[in-house]
């Protein structure tokens, strides 16, 4: 790389201290993480190792778990591509076409951030339950939605549907369709112009998006919970077996679950750094924040 | 060259524009303009912002479509043609630029995505980018990125990949709009080299009437979507054809008057009406350095000088002239010396317009 300073890609930013305020801050800030962030992080992997390494090891051993982790796996494996594929075109239409209603459709993005997810759970069993309204023809045509994988899929599906579009809305918007006009101008066909003008574009700040809904897609607990009907070894994600575990006062196995999900965050969260530190000027969120 | 040849082609119509009309929900940005290009020439469509011209040249592109009308280039329909079939360069304001690709990629993009058949070699392709970075004069350069590139430089990239397909038409919009004063008047000297050299119709939009005036072989003057004068630089300029096209293409000092037979009047002064001048009650239009200073005993727009200002070579003289000030702009070692702070002049306007009150 040949370094050369990008038009306003970093300025010099200017502190300013406001005299005994900033230690108070600083003090306070410092307390907040390490009480409500780094204590409970401690105490997930302490209770997991309470009885030793052995014990834990059972624990992430036992079927139950391992069912779990796999559905877990395979749900965000379905919903985080379909809402990569979704984002991406819903951000297109809503940034590079003009049309009525558009407004309605960034709200109805926006909807399940605030929306409850036990409600994004509640649609479904609505739709397809036994008492649902396609209730009694999936019967008679033996299709299973809810209690089963097909829900879990649809109900992660709406809860992280918005991570991937908000992502890129604000990026698309900023960089605006003039590339794409002198790409077809250029005597490039749509697909084209889509794979080797658009994408490439927008492709760190969909990498950032899909990171963030898969961390959802694989924590998400209202939603499923709904649909999941709690099936041991069948349709326990891993959010809702650590659950089943807790209830059942099995605190090794709840916590050696737990600690799954946290390191699964932990990778996330190194991850997400990574992108913010060396692809800044490519992501909107991270000058949001 | 020879002369007949020069004539014949010069004579040919390249793009004919027939009626267009364009509206954007209740606004209406084109309301049926008609023009027409010749082949190999260069026109500037010039106006206001909101004025339908950016418009205009999205249609001759292909990126929008216009509600009513026809455009043909060499005679072919070239609504009929989606945008990558009608070989058309566009350059744009904030230049559009590929940014994750180098400025060699950039260059070659027209080429490499081109169906396999039509597709020239990699060598090829690496020749014909070679040859435009030397046309542009950015050897060198072909492995920077638009973000390394000043705005010169990245607007000079652009025309060179808009002329790598070998564009029929050359279509660019506002394309020294961001740089600042000194790159934009060098780059125009550039452009219009550049165009006589690569022999292509070009369609140029600008709002800035300098530039128009000093590039074009004619310009076309629009407003709120309508085409008001076509002509070439000196036609608008001398004789622009309503009060707007007066005010816009210079600065401009305005008097009540009256046309009577072949007389005018202007207050005090009485002179021979312009050719076609409107009989009755009409408003006289002057520029402000197109006057001469009168005897105080002969014809003229009788004036007190109020302040004389010279800045360089120019002198500004600020004069009152029936209750009204006016700004007039003379040479530094051309004013005459009878005007002063205070004086009473008589001041003869060249090349008055006139035009029916309004």
């Amino acid at each position: 790389m040949i370094d050369a300073v990008a038009p306003g890609a970093s300025r010099p930013l200017f502190r300013i201290v406001l005299p005994g305020i900033a230690p108070l801050m600083l003090l306070a800030s410092a307390a907040a993480m390490a009480g409500l962030i780094l204590l409970p992080l401690g105490v997930v992997f302490q209770e997991a190792l309470a009885k030793g390494l052995m014990p834990y090891l059972a624990a992430l051993k036992e079927t139950d778990a391992i069912a779990a982790v796999k559905l877990t796996l395979l749900v965000a494996a379905i919903s985080v591509p379909l809402n990569a594929v979704f984002g991406v075109a819903a951000a297109w239409t809503i940034t590079k076409f003009e049309f009525r209603g558009k407004s309605v459709l960034l709200t109805l993005i926006d909807l399940p951030f605030s929306i409850s997810p036990v409600v994004s759970g509640l649609v479904w069993v609505l739709l397809f339950g036994a008492q649902g309204i396609f209730g009694t023809w999936l019967i008679d045509h033996d299709v299973k939605i809810i209690f089963a994988t097909p829900g879990l899929v649809l109900a992660t599906i709406l809860v992280t549907f918005p991570f991937v579009a908000r992502e890129l809305i604000p990026l698309m918007q900023e960089q605006g369709s003039d590339e794409e006009a002198a790409a077809l101008t250029l005597g490039a066909s749509g697909f084209t112009t889509f794979w080797r003008v658009t994408l490439p574009n927008i492709k760190w700040a969909l990498l950032y998006g899909v990171l963030l809904c898969n961390a959802r897609a694989m924590g998400e607990f209202g939603a499923v919970s709904v649909v999941s009907g709690h099936i041991r070894g069948l349709t326990n994600t891993l959010p809702l077996h650590v659950e089943v575990l807790y209830n059942d006062y099995d605190s090794v196995g709840a916590f050696a679950a737990a600690s799954i999900l946290a390191g699964l965050g932990i990778i996330t969260l190194v991850l997400k750094t990574v992108l913010e530190w060396r692809h800044s000027g490519e992501l909107s969120a991270s000058r949001k924040h | 060259m020879n002369f007949r040849r020069a004539e014949s082609t010069d004579e040919r119509l390249a793009l004919e524009i027939k009626g267009v009309s364009k509206q954007y929900g209740r606004f209406p940005a084109l309301k049926d303009v008609s023009l027409q290009a010749k082949d190999k020439e260069f026109l500037a469509l010039l106006g206001p912002s909101g004025s339908g011209k950016t418009t205009l040249l999205r249609v001759l592109a292909g990126l929008e479509e216009p509600d009513a009308g026809e455009v043909r280039f060499g005679g072919e329909d070239f609504l009929a043609l989606p945008v990558r079939l009608r070989k058309v360069g566009m350059v744009f304001q904030h230049y559009a630029l590929f940014r994750h690709m180098t400025v060699a990629q950039n260059i070659a993009f027209g080429l490499t995505v081109r169906r396999r058949s039509e597709k020239p070699s990699k060598s090829e392709i690496g020749d014909r980018v070679a040859d435009l970075l030397s046309l542009v004069q950015l050897e060198g350069l072909e492995k920077r990125f638009p973000s390394q590139l000043s705005g010169g430089q990245r607007q000079r990239v652009a025309l060179a990949r808009a002329l790598a397909i070998e564009p029929k038409m050359l279509l660019l919009d506002e394309p020294f709009g961001a740089l600042d004063a000194q790159v934009r008047r060098e780059l125009r000297r550039w452009l219009r080299e550049l165009h006589d050299k690569a022999g292509v119709t070009t369609v140029f939009v600008t709002h800035d009437q300098e530039e128009a005036l000093d590039l074009a072989d004619r310009v076309a003057i629009l407003k709120d979507g309508q085409l008001i004068q076509l002509g070439t630089p000196n036609e608008v300029y001398e004789h622009p054809a309503t009060p707007f096209v007066f005010d816009f293409l210079g600065a401009a000092c305005r008097m009540p008057g009256v046309v009577d037979g072949s007389r005018l009047l202007v207050a005090d002064w009485e002179s021979e009406a312009p050719k076609g001048a409107p009989q009755g009650p009409v408003d006289v239009f002057f520029r402000p350095d197109e006057v001469a200073f009168a005897p105080l005993d002969g014809a003229g727009l009788a004036a007190e000088v109020r302040g004389v200002t010279q800045r360089g070579p120019d002198v500004r003289i600020d004069c009152l002239i029936e209750g009204q000030t006016v700004e007039l702009q003379a040479h530094g070692p051309t004013l005459p010396p009878g005007v002063a702070t205070g004086l009473p002049v008589r001041i003869k306007p060249l090349r008055p317009q006139v035009y029916a009150a309004g």
